[in-house]
């Protein structure tokens, strides 16, 4: 480890022509192809590219963590030692102590039945000789270090007991407990909110300047390479296709996928007086499509679990032809608003009028009118769609349900929706799995749009797909949207995308509206604390923009 | 981001000739999920032996010594082809030894011939190869009645209770439990004592429906997780019905486990009412089974061994196929088992990339960037996408 101090800044990791090949179905299939790269102390390679672009397979490739299906060719050197072929048992010794992982879904990738203060002790007893005091003390000393509030007692905490930023710091205190001198972050982010999210960040590139280590981030998020990365390696279907400094790459982008992925990327804030005049607000002088009124959602207890109240005091309404923004952190009730409006939640009290009928009461009758005018767009088109149905009959079973069509009439309909939404109509065969995650969504719309509803209720459906996928997507909604003019509800975690389609927003922050306005009101001069504090969290995709941000963010606090 | 990468879809659906569809829909069919398992139960080698074994058999047990049945008196008989009946007593030759041979007569054997009794006879002369068929018949047919009825009551109970919860699922839930507490051999006996006589149908239905607590419970779990999933969600914004959710979009999804378990049930069906026979309490005289033909000749177990053999045999060889495809099917079912290749698998595919990489050298850069959705890249990215993505939301339980 660090012997000397090295005067020149010394070479960490040398990847060679590494190849990963995975065995699928008889063959071998290549999912990272010839990278090359090098990483040195205190710096931070970003490795971006979309899912399936192999970022990941090819960075858990140089700790040997790939299923025995997969095959490693090339050479990874660190610190100068061939490490590619190693057998397993040495390999233990380089990891955790050199090479350190912080995972994407921290709740997932600590252990649920140990205390962390035991998971970091487990890793620190593994590679040294420590007595257990002294462990523990060491433990909490590294807590500290990763800013975990009140380490004496976060130690001797479950997984579940932390949020979601503390379970990340203790991930993270984890990983750099042996100090590595390499550090894998894969996708660290990913599964925080915002502000949240800002917190990891601003840590992650403190620990970098006193650990002294090098950093890989993998991340298809542009705002957090433009904040944490030195340089910049761009993956498409395996291959690097661009390589260089965060500056170059963010400012001189010289492969066209580069170019597209960065054009992709939503900006929050951009062409404030351009998009201002040319989106105007459908009259609110028309009767609401949606309207909460005083409206309380409560989830109700459940053996020892006690009721909790996900919604209180909402006063929100959607007027015909206008799409309303719902932003908040992840917990703070946007979801359950979003169901409740289509019926799948009941509501406490309070008043709830959905395309014209009053569901309050929640009673079947109002809730069967409702169904034929009412659509949703889930978060996760894996899940919203039945594995077992081909996707014509998925977009086809509300209008076999209502009545609408049948038979070869019903076929000509998916047809013509499949058709709206850009699908080659001969897909209505294919099963879901079959799609890629952005065509699955686009099932999801026609799915939502086959009953003409008047009421569209999005929640969160770009948040699982990439960039460029995610501009598509938005494009199509948009379009389709003043085609048929219907109301939406767009529920969303991410200022930038709301920012591309709504007419007005709506802040939510731990079950109650917080802030309303019409999108320059919140967006450009919000009010409430919360507001800005949610929208300076949100990192710029560019470098330059984003150190400033920051600084201010900094003078700010 | 254009759209180039979209193929031309068959917008004028209504001048496409039949003929024209059914050719772009070849050409871009997917493999569907019963494909995909059908292929990779397949590639089970013990399955798919299993499965003609299996085959085999029936045939054999049904064609040779003819049906016989009454189903609530009805009686339906065909007759076989085999000399004997298992009534039958013909005059004892040789003092019952098998007349079956197989050693070849230039080998020093009696040459390959199967005689009169291939299996032997009995003390009183009944042929066994007739009786062992007709034992057999026995055990198939309970075998295949106890698993459709287990099945049938298993599922809807533990759909109904995963489903609904509440008070639907304690009822449900509870009564299983008193099912489940009450020994299924000591049920087996007292109920055979009392249809046995009606033969190995009445049997068999009353084995069924004590014989479905399992399968309830495991199938009240996995739908207790499939209701959780978005598209019962969706199905309900579409205006289902709580039936057509269940018996469209949850129950299909919990096929495999389904499947799975029907197998073992069947599997442990035919031992049962083996063990019932044995002891007395199952199929009654004249009539036969193959636990009963150990049980009526336990005397002779030294004298004439092949009394043993060949019961035994064929309840061994039939248990054994029927878990076998079990176990190909829960093989087949599972998305997430991974298998590694032979070396010569891995020989043959190392050779075939190395001509793929020649073939796409030469095609160059062509097709790689007009690729954004993902969709319409090469296979191998979508099929690693797939296999990267399953476990994050993959919430079939595990069998």
């Amino acid at each position: 480890m660090s012997t000397t101090t090295p005067t020149a800044v010394e070479t960490v990791l040398e990847v060679e022509n590494l190849g990963v090949d995975f065995w699928v179905d008889g063959e071998y299939y290549p999912a990272a192809v010839g990278l090359d790269y090098r990483v040195k102390r205190g710096e931070v390679l970003a490795i971006v590219g979309e899912s399936g672009s192999g970022k990941s397979s090819s960075s858990m490739a140089l700790l040997g963590l790939l299923p025995p299906t997969a095959r490693v060719t090339g050479s990874i050197k660190l610190l100068g030692r061939e490490i590619a072929g190693l057998d397993n048992r040495e390999l233990r010794k380089v990891r955790g102590n050199q090479i350190a992982v912080i995972f994407q879904e921290p709740m997932t990738a600590l252990n649920p039945v140990y205390t962390i203060g035991f998971q970091i002790v487990e890793t620190l007893r593994t590679h040294y000789d420590l007595t257990p005091a002294a462990a523990k003390e060491r433990a909490i000393e590294l807590l500290e270090k990763v800013e975990m509030p009140d380490p004496q007692t976060a130690f001797n905490k479950y997984p579940h007991q932390l949020s979601g930023g503390q379970r990340q710091r203790a991930m993270i205190a984890q990983s750099i407990s042996c100090d590595p001198v390499l550090l894998i972050a894969d996708e660290p982010t990913t599964a925080l909110d915002v502000t949240v999210q800002a917190e990891i960040l601003e840590l992650l590139r403190s620990l970098r300047t006193r650990l002294d280590s090098a950093i890989v981030l993998i991340t298809h998020d542009m705002g957090v390479v433009a904040d944490l990365a030195d340089s910049i390696m761009v993956m498409k279907n395996g291959e690097a296709v661009e390589q260089g400094t965060a500056l170059d790459i963010f400012q001189r982008p010289q492969h066209p996928y580069t170019q597209s992925l960065l054009a992709s990327v939503p900006h929050l804030g951009l062409e404030v007086s351009e998009t201002g005049t040319s989106r105007p607000s459908p009259s609110t002088t028309a009767t609401p499509v949606l309207s909460f009124q005083d409206v309380a959602i409560e989830y109700p207890k459940r053996g020892r679990v006690p009721a909790f109240l996900a919604a209180d005091e909402i006063n929100l309404a959607v007027y015909p032809g206008e799409i309303v923004g719902l932003v908040g952190e992840s917990g703070s009730g946007k979801t359950t608003l979003g169901r409740a409006a289509v019926g799948l939640l009941p509501i406490k009290s309070g008043t709830l009028i959905s395309a014209g009928v009053d569901i309050s009461g929640g009673g079947t009758k109002e809730l069967k009118s409702l169904r034929r005018k009412a659509g949703i767009v889930f978060q996760d088109p894996g899940s919203s769609l039945n594995p077992r149905m081909p996707i014509g009959e998925s977009i086809g079973e509300p209008l076999f349900l209502a009545g609408e069509a049948e038979g070869k009439d019903l076929d000509k309909r998916v047809q013509e929706l499949l058709t709206s939404v850009e699908l080659p109509t001969s897909y209505r065969n294919r099963y879901p799995h079959e799609l890629s995650g952005g065509q699955r969504q686009r099932v999801g719309i026609a799915r939502a749009l086959s009953l003409a509803p008047e009421l569209l209720i999005a929640d969160e459906p770009t948040s699982a797909l990439d960039v460029s996928v995610q501009a598509r997507f938005l494009d199509l909604l948009q379009d389709l949207q003043q085609k048929l003019q219907f109301a939406c509800l767009f529920i969303s975690h991410d200022l930038a995308v709301v920012d591309i389609l709504a007419h007005r927003i709506a802040v939510m922050h731990r079950g109650r509206l917080v802030e309303q306005g019409t999108r320059d009101e919140i967006l450009r001069s919000p009010k409430e604390a919360y507001t800005q504090r949610l929208i300076s969290a949100v990192p710029l995709p560019d470098p330059i923009a984003q150190r400033e941000r920051r600084e201010s963010r900094r003078a700010g606090l | 981001m254009t759209n180039s990468s979209i193929p031309e879809p068959g917008h004028s659906a209504g001048s496409v000739t039949d003929a024209e569809n059914n050719l772009e829909l070849k050409e871009i069919e997917g493999l569907s999920q019963g494909q995909i398992v059908r292929r990779r139960f397949f590639r089970h080698r013990g399955a798919l032996v299993s499965m003609v074994v299996l085959a085999f058999i029936i045939i054999l047990a049904f064609s040779s010594v003819g049906f016989a049945f009454s189903f609530f008196g009805i009686d339906i008989r065909t007759p076989g082809w085999w000399q004997w009946t298992w009534t039958q007593i013909p005059t004892p030759q040789n003092g019952g030894a098998p007349t079956l041979s197989l050693v070849p007569e230039f080998m020093g054997g009696d040459g390959v011939r199967f005689g009169d009794h291939p299996f032997g006879q009995d003390e009183v002369g009944r042929d066994i190869f007739a009786v062992v068929m007709r034992g057999t018949q026995q055990s198939i047919v309970i075998m295949f009645v106890v698993g459709i009825i287990g099945v049938t009551i298993g599922t809807v109970v533990g759909a109904i209770s995963g489903f609904f919860r509440g008070w639907r699922d304690s009822v449900l839930m509870r009564f299983t439990d008193i099912i489940i507490t009450i020994p299924v051999i000591v049920v087996g006996a007292v109920v055979g004592r009392a249809v046995g006589n009606q033969g190995a149908f009445a049997l068999a239905v009353v084995l069924g429906l004590f014989a479905w607590t399992g399968l309830a419970r495991l199938v009240r779990a996995e739908v207790l997780s499939l209701r959780e999933r978005e598209f019962v969600d969706a199905a309900r914004v579409a205006g289902a019905s709580n039936r057509r959710i269940i018996f469209k979009h949850v129950l299909p999804n919990a096929i495999g486990v389904i499947i799975v378990n029907a197998t073992l049930l069947m599997a442990a069906a035919i031992l049962l009412e083996t063990a019932l026979s044995f002891l007395g309490f199952g199929v009654q005289s004249p009539d036969t089974s193959l636990g009963k033909i150990i049980s009526d000749n336990q005397a002779a177990f030294g004298t004439r061994p092949w009394l043993f053999w060949w019961p035994g045999a064929f309840i061994i060889a039939i248990a054994l196929c029927i878990n076998f495809i079990g176990d190909g099917l829960r093989d087949a079912f599972d998305p997430r088992q991974k298998r590694l290749p032979s070396s010569r698998a891995l020989a043959r595919a190392t050779a075939n990339r190395n001509d793929l990489a020649r073939a796409e050298a030469l095609v160059g850069t062509r097709g790689a960037d007009n690729q954004v959705d993902g969709s319409l890249a090469p296979r191998s990215t979508t099929t690693l996408d797939e296999g990267d993505e399953r476990p994050t939301h993959g919430s079939r339980g595990d069998a």
